[in-house]
């Protein structure tokens, strides 16, 4: 842990001056600041292949990318939605539970006699509706999403229990079970993150290249000014929430295959680790600021982190939790540190000037 | 107000206290409302099941509700300040776990000492949230969720997968959480005390009433002098230390602890709040509202296992009740807006 929340500091530091340096050019510096986010990502992924290696000589091959990213699909496929609607300054808490209540769904219908093909379907559609609901209740009504996700979070995951009770489905069919383990076409790349990168793909385009994306930005940055602009703020914000429904109830489907079990207690706390990954991306909570890119190392980050830790014989993997969570601290805190020892001595520097003047 | 009676004797004045008497009387009847709806849903189930009204019933229903009571009791001083404190399951764990291993292997130690140890503990834990918060300036929403799994990986880390059994505790200790003192059990005794305490200090104190000008208006509560970060760290050491309390409580209630010991417990209290009128947004709401909220939500868990209904509706009801209680206090709010923009505006013309 020392070793990797050492190099943090410098490296901002280091990426600060150029930044303050050019205070006139508003967009200029956002762009160095998000820049030098990106690359203090990259260098703690190179610290984590690193540390990880030295932990264990397994932890740079393809089996272990394999795996680790096996385990982590689920937690990454909802992050990409997530990142928009925490740019639009809103939050979305319910994802796990959504995604819970899809696998509970997928089972039950199974247990109809459905096909999957017929299943998979329906069950994205019922994501896009429970993010229907937590749309409405945000946009229509005006109560803060924070309290509509904490409340739909307990809704839908009592929801799950309720279509499936504490019964687990575990005979789907294998040609669908086998595509959501296996990798791509003979490579190591797993099916799933192939999806998780068209995914991304399209997020980003989504976010980074739309109008659409740039109303996002711009709503999460002032929504009164958004809307004073002529943008449609309840219309934009209403479709995150659905996207978010359905890309979680789509993780939903794919963890349900990938283990051969539906069941309603399924990804309990994955929305907090979803969360801690578009944060610790650079993404700012208050909304307007953050990238795909970022929230896509920050996946990397974690599960490498993770897969570090697991191969670990001497480190315990009650570690994962600390250092989760202290990276989450410290990719906030951080930049409020060396902020505010930039104006300090940009203030210094000022008085300096003044002085023999 | 004060310049008003210069202008029109008389009038403005009694516009005041009109005002102040709607305030007053919403804020009552929000928490009449948890009230109403508590004696009604005890009634219903009463009728179905008279067996829920029995004293062994309604003692397991108090008892369960009592934990979650002091814990959003703390949360509503956080939440008041437009904070939130994710990290209250973990640090019940923390707690939890503390209380019975120091007592299990110090038999002879007095048990007064292991709550001191625990709210100290607590306090601590609270103490590094507010002090990221107000001095690192980071949103209480991410520093929460990131000790919430601090604190719960050190909770793992201690224990390495013990437990701490109740043989091993002493039985002056568990009696906390089981015996009554003229017949209400001691566990309600230390909620209605801690409930109270918290609830006068946060309404007839100046700290209290400074929680509540910070949560509204952070720069207004600053341009008034309010040493704000001060008093959200105040908030913060509090609400640590109450789930301190919390988790010593859960270990003398059910005497069996391991390190997941409140998991998700963070969730039902700040619900609990929600539920009894404590704005999520701030500057709204009571401790003895959240309090209610905590028996309301522990009352339908205990009725719906009475009428049998299944288990798994309970989680769906409590989310739902929670939204409606949103939507209830913003249906309020904007009435209780609208009419005062009336008057105001009568009162213009």
């Amino acid at each position: 842990m020392p070793a990797d929340s050492a190099p943090p500091a410098p490296s901002t530091a280091a990426a600060r001056p150029p930044a303050d340096a050019a205070p006139e050019g508003g967009s200029a510096r956002l762009r160095a600041v998000a820049g030098s986010w990106e690359a203090l990502l990259v260098g703690l992924l190179v610290v984590t292949a690193i540390v990880g290696q030295a932990i264990s000589s397994e932890f740079l091959t393809t089996d272990s990318f394999t795996t680790g990213s096996l385990d982590f699909s689920e937690v990454a496929l909802m992050a990409l939605p997530l990142t928009l609607v925490i740019v639009s300054a809103e939050i979305d808490l319910s994802v796990a539970s959504v995604l819970a209540l899809s696998s509970a769904l997928m089972g039950y219908l199974w247990n109809q006699g459905l096909p999957l093909e017929l299943i998979m379907p329906l069950c994205i559609v019922l994501g896009a509706l429970c993010g229907a609901f937590n749309g409405v209740l945000v946009t229509w009504l005006g109560l803060p999403s924070l309290a509509v996700t904490i409340g739909t979070l307990a809704l839908f995951r009592g929801l799950a229990f309720v279509v499936i009770g504490d019964d687990s489905v575990t005979d789907f069919a294998a040609t669908w079970t086998d595509r959501a383990f296996g990798n791509f076409a003979g490579t190591f790349i797993p099916n799933t993150m192939v999806l998780f990168a068209i995914l991304a793909v399209a997020f980003g385009i989504l976010l980074h290249a739309t109008p659409f994306g740039r109303s996002v930005y711009a709503i999460g940055a002032n929504e009164e000014a958004a809307r004073f602009a002529g943008l449609p703020v309840r219309r934009v914000k209403l479709i995150l929430f659905v996207l978010s429904g359905a890309v979680a109830a789509l993780a939903g489907v794919v963890i349900s295959l990938r283990n051969s079990t539906a069941a309603a207690n399924v990804g309990q706390g994955f929305e907090l680790t979803a969360i801690t990954a578009v944060l610790l991306g650079g993404v700012s909570i208050f909304g307007g600021r953050g990238t795909i890119g970022g929230v896509i190392l920050a996946l990397l980050l974690l599960g490498g982190i993770q897969k570090a830790l697991t191969l670990s014989e001497s480190i315990s993997s009650y570690w994962i939790q600390i250092v989760t969570g202290t990276l989450l601290i410290g990719a906030v805190l951080g930049p409020n540190i060396a902020r505010r020892v930039g104006e300090a001595r940009r203030r210094h520097a000022h008085h300096q000037q003044e002085g023999p003047a | 107000m004060s310049a008003a009676p210069a202008s029109a004797p008389g009038s403005p004045p009694a516009e005041g206290a009109q005002a102040r008497r709607l305030t007053e009387f919403i804020f009552r009847i929000r928490e009449l409302g948890i009230v109403i709806a508590l004696v009604a849903l005890i009634l219903v189930t009463a009728i179905l099941e008279p067996r829920f009204v029995e004293a062994d019933s309604l003692r397991n229903l108090a008892l369960n509700a009592s934990i979650f009571a002091i814990l959003a009791a703390g949360q509503t001083l956080v939440i008041i300040t437009r904070n939130v404190d994710l990290s209250v399951g973990s640090v019940v764990g923390l707690s939890a776990f503390m209380a019975g291993d120091v007592l299990s292997s110090h038999p002879g130690l007095p048990w007064p000492f292991v709550f001191v140890l625990g709210m100290a503990l607590g306090a601590a834990c609270g103490l590094l949230n507010g002090v990221l918060v107000t001095l690192g300036q980071v949103p209480a929403l991410v520093v929460t969720l990131g000790t919430l799994y601090v604190y719960r990986g050190l909770a793992f880390l201690w224990t390495s997968g013990r437990q701490v059994n109740a043989e091993t505790l002493p039985d002056s200790f568990l009696g906390l959480g089981t015996d009554s003192i003229l017949g209400v059990p001691i566990l309600v005794l230390i909620a209605l005390v801690v409930v109270l305490v918290v609830g006068q200090w946060l309404r007839d104190y100046r700290a209290g009433r400074e929680l509540y000008a910070i949560g509204s208006n952070p720069e207004g509560a600053r341009l008034a002098g309010v040493r704000s970060d001060r008093r959200v760290l105040t908030a913060f050491v509090l609400a640590g230390a109450l789930a301190g309390l919390g988790g010593v409580l859960f270990t003398a209630r059910f005497g069996t602890v391991d390190a997941t010991a409140g998991t998700g417990y963070e969730l039902t209290v700040i619900a609990a709040a929600v539920v009894g009128g404590v704005a999520i947004f701030g500057g709204t709401g009571s401790v003895y509202g959240a309090a209610l909220g905590a028996l309301l939500l522990g009352t339908i868990t205990s009725s719906l296992i009475v009428l049998r209904v299944e288990a798994f509706w309970q989680q769906a009801a409590i989310g739902a009740l929670l939204l409606l209680a949103i939507a209830f206090d913003r249906l309020v709010g904007l009435r209780v807006d609208a009419r005062l923009r009336r008057r105001s505006a009568r009162r213009a013309g």
